[in-house]
């Protein structure tokens, strides 16, 4: 297991991307995935898969400005035996969620559609382009395994263990520069949640950027002598539920935090799991039912409530309603 | 079991006397396998008490084509990558898809009879989980065209000579994605990807032109650079000639439009947009229709006993 403590040096630090993480992964994975595809909707400078564009041109597919197409047009390339990686922004992804539910997940074709610009990191582009939606419409889809990476080392995994694992999945990348979270002994592994701090008041289960604000809030409870636990759920379907079940035990209340609508995604995930083994209080951080803004994603956090203090907050209400019906 | 592909090929490119005699033979067998098409379909749809008879009438001898002469898919190759693939983008048109499937034996012509039942693979529109020889599943318009134009690059891609036929609605042309999947084709010169067209000029409510007018359409595909033919849709040596001509074509996709009659050969369905939506047939519909379609009183009651559905 990798803890915070073990790798202290790395926290903070900045490092890539997660789609540029993503796309120069993809670049490295081409020899050992021959039949690895990419596909993209004229937009691969801001996935990160202009690496791969450079370094394997004969293998990256150009769709141009039409997602539906690009979708269920990865379910033919796959019928034939290839490896697709659908890539285009989350919101984009969203406009073709049939395409993936009927040609994709239907068929249990072998595709992956890997989104970035996910949530309110998108940050100034605003509201119409910050996809806060996309993991619960996806995880409603039969099938599909949903992943949200916290940190590039994580990221350059994930993007091999997508490949490695035969089904369609649906994974969140990131656009701002990301902090590096884990040590080189991090190991990702599709379904299986992880303790990044430990504790036991409350435990924090978090994805994608909130990983990196919940140790942040772990921090801040830490100086008013409440012990928070920190888990990377990384993947979000299928939920590692045992791993929820044991924190809910040990620690008796749940903070979930997301880049997302607080329906339907992490918080909807957990919930749903904890419900069928061991209730207890729940506080959920992310979108309360509401669409983004322009503003950089700091700020956004900030704003509508994603930030390290909000969290803090949330494991106090969670903490105080321990016992009480 | 009809002729394979390459017989065939041969066939139509030679032309003499004997040849001549061998392409007609064909062609009745292709038109005994179209009117089982119809017979099956409409058995299939009184049996489950819904499914869409109109289109699957009017399609029945392009299908016929395809299985029995065009494509090089048999029930024995269907784990051949360089086999040719069929995807089924109007997927409301799959009772005449397992029709002709089970004459040139993908599955039994009496199990195929078990359309829509809880527990038959052969559900209300094509599922590939439940049957690899539809290759895709469809049921949502727009989406097979993509599918298809998606074997056909990965097909190019590993340096195959198979090709993808792909059969669309009409009013499946008012999807967009259609038109993104146009654009990407010839972007792409797709030109082992073939799409037909069953224009049958009716839509589940009305006529195209009242619902949304795809006029003038053959332009519009050309303006999209593929490969255009229009063809008599129950004509079938003219649709075996057009198919031969599409496969030839290099460096554009095509596409056939095949001008048909919405409930062709069951003249209480011809031309009425009614019978285009799910409908349930009675016993005394069901038996005007398979009459009209040549059936014998044997065969009708073959088709219609309650043991079969």
């Amino acid at each position: 297991m990798t803890t915070t403590a073990e790798a202290p040096s790395l926290i903070g630090t900045s490092g890539d991307s997660l789609r540029e993480a993503f796309g120069k992964a993809l670049s490295e994975l081409a020899g050992e995935f021959p039949k690895l595809v990419v596909l993209d909707a004229d937009i691969a400078g801001g996935t990160g898969v202009h690496h791969f564009r450079k370094s394997h041109p004969d293998r990256f597919l150009q769709f141009g400005i039409a997602e539906q197409n690009m979708m269920a047009a990865a379910g033919g390339l796959a019928a034939v035996g290839l490896i697709p990686v659908v890539t285009t922004f989350a919101v984009f992804c969203l406009r073709a969620v049939e395409q993936a539910r009927l040609s994709l997940a239907y068929a249990r074709r072998n595709a992956k559609i890997v989104a970035s610009h996910p949530g309110l990191d998108v940050g100034p582009d605003g509201g119409s382009a910050q996809a806060l939606e996309d993991i619960a419409a996806f995880r409603a889809i039969p099938g599909m395994t949903v992943i949200s990476p916290a940190d590039p080392l994580e990221m350059a995994q994930a993007a091999r263990a997508i490949l490695e694992f035969d089904g369609p999945v649906y994974m969140r990348t990131g656009r701002s520069p990301a902090k590096r979270l884990f040590g080189d002994d991090h190991k990702f592994e599709i379904g299986k949640g992880e303790i990044l701090r430990n504790g036991k008041h409350v435990t924090i289960v978090a994805c994608g950027v909130e990983v990196a604000r919940a140790l942040e809030a772990a921090e801040l409870l830490s100086q008013e002598n409440i012990s928070a636990r920190v888990v990377n759920m990384a993947t979000i379907k299928p939920i590692d539920a045992k791993l929820l079940a044991r924190c809910a035990r040990e620690t008796g209340a749940i903070v979930t935090a997301e880049d997302h609508n607080i329906l339907g995604g992490l918080g909807g995930a957990v919930a749903e799991a904890l419900a069928a083994t061991s209730p207890c209080p729940i506080e959920f951080v992310g979108m309360k039912d509401e669409f983004g803004a322009s503003g950089e994603p700091e700020e956004l956090a900030q704003h509508f409530g994603l930030s390290a203090p909000f969290i803090a907050e949330a494991a106090k209400r969670a903490i105080g309603r321990k016992g009480k019906r | 079991m009809g002729l394979a592909k390459p017989d065939y090929a041969n066939i139509a490119e030679r032309g003499d006397a004997e040849t001549s005699v061998a392409l007609g033979a064909l062609e009745r067998e292709l038109a005994d396998a179209a009117a089982f098409t119809r017979k099956h379909a409409i058995a299939a749809i009184y049996h489950a008490g819904s499914g869409h008879p109109g289109g699957a009438m009017s399609s029945s001898d392009l299908l016929a084509c395809l299985f029995g002469a065009e494509m090089n898919l048999w029930p024995d190759n269907l784990k051949d990558p360089h086999r040719d693939r069929f995807v089924l983008s109007k997927g409301h048109g799959a009772p005449a898809l397992y029709a002709v499937g089970s004459h040139y034996g993908f599955c039994s012509p009496r199990s195929a009879l078990k359309l829509r039942k809880l527990g038959s693979p052969f559900q209300g529109h094509p599922h590939v989980l439940d049957l690899p020889w539809v290759e895709t599943s469809t049921g949502s318009l727009g989406q097979g065209i993509s599918v298809a134009l998606g074997m056909a690059m990965g097909l190019k891609l590993q340096k195959s000579q198979a090709r993808v036929y792909a059969l669309l609605g009409d009013g499946e042309l008012q999807e967009g994605e259609v038109w993104e999947a146009a654009m990407c084709g010839a972007h792409h010169q797709l030109d082992n990807l073939c799409a037909v067209i069953d224009y049958n000029k009716l839509q589940s409510d009305d006529r195209n032109d009242n619902i949304m007018r795809l006029e003038p359409l053959a332009a519009k595909w050309r303006a999209f650079d593929w490969a255009v033919a229009e063809v008599d849709g129950h004509d079938i040596p003219q649709i075996l000639k057009t198919f031969r001509r599409a496969a030839a074509t290099n460096g554009r996709p095509s596409v056939i439009i095949a001008h048909t009659v919405k409930g062709k050969g069951v003249p209480y369905m011809e031309n009425v947009p009614a019978w285009h939506g799910s409908v349930k047939l009675t016993r005394e519909q069901a038996e005007e229709a398979l009459t009209a379609l040549g059936a014998n009183r044997l065969e009708i009651q073959e088709f219609l006993d309650d043991n079969n559905g």
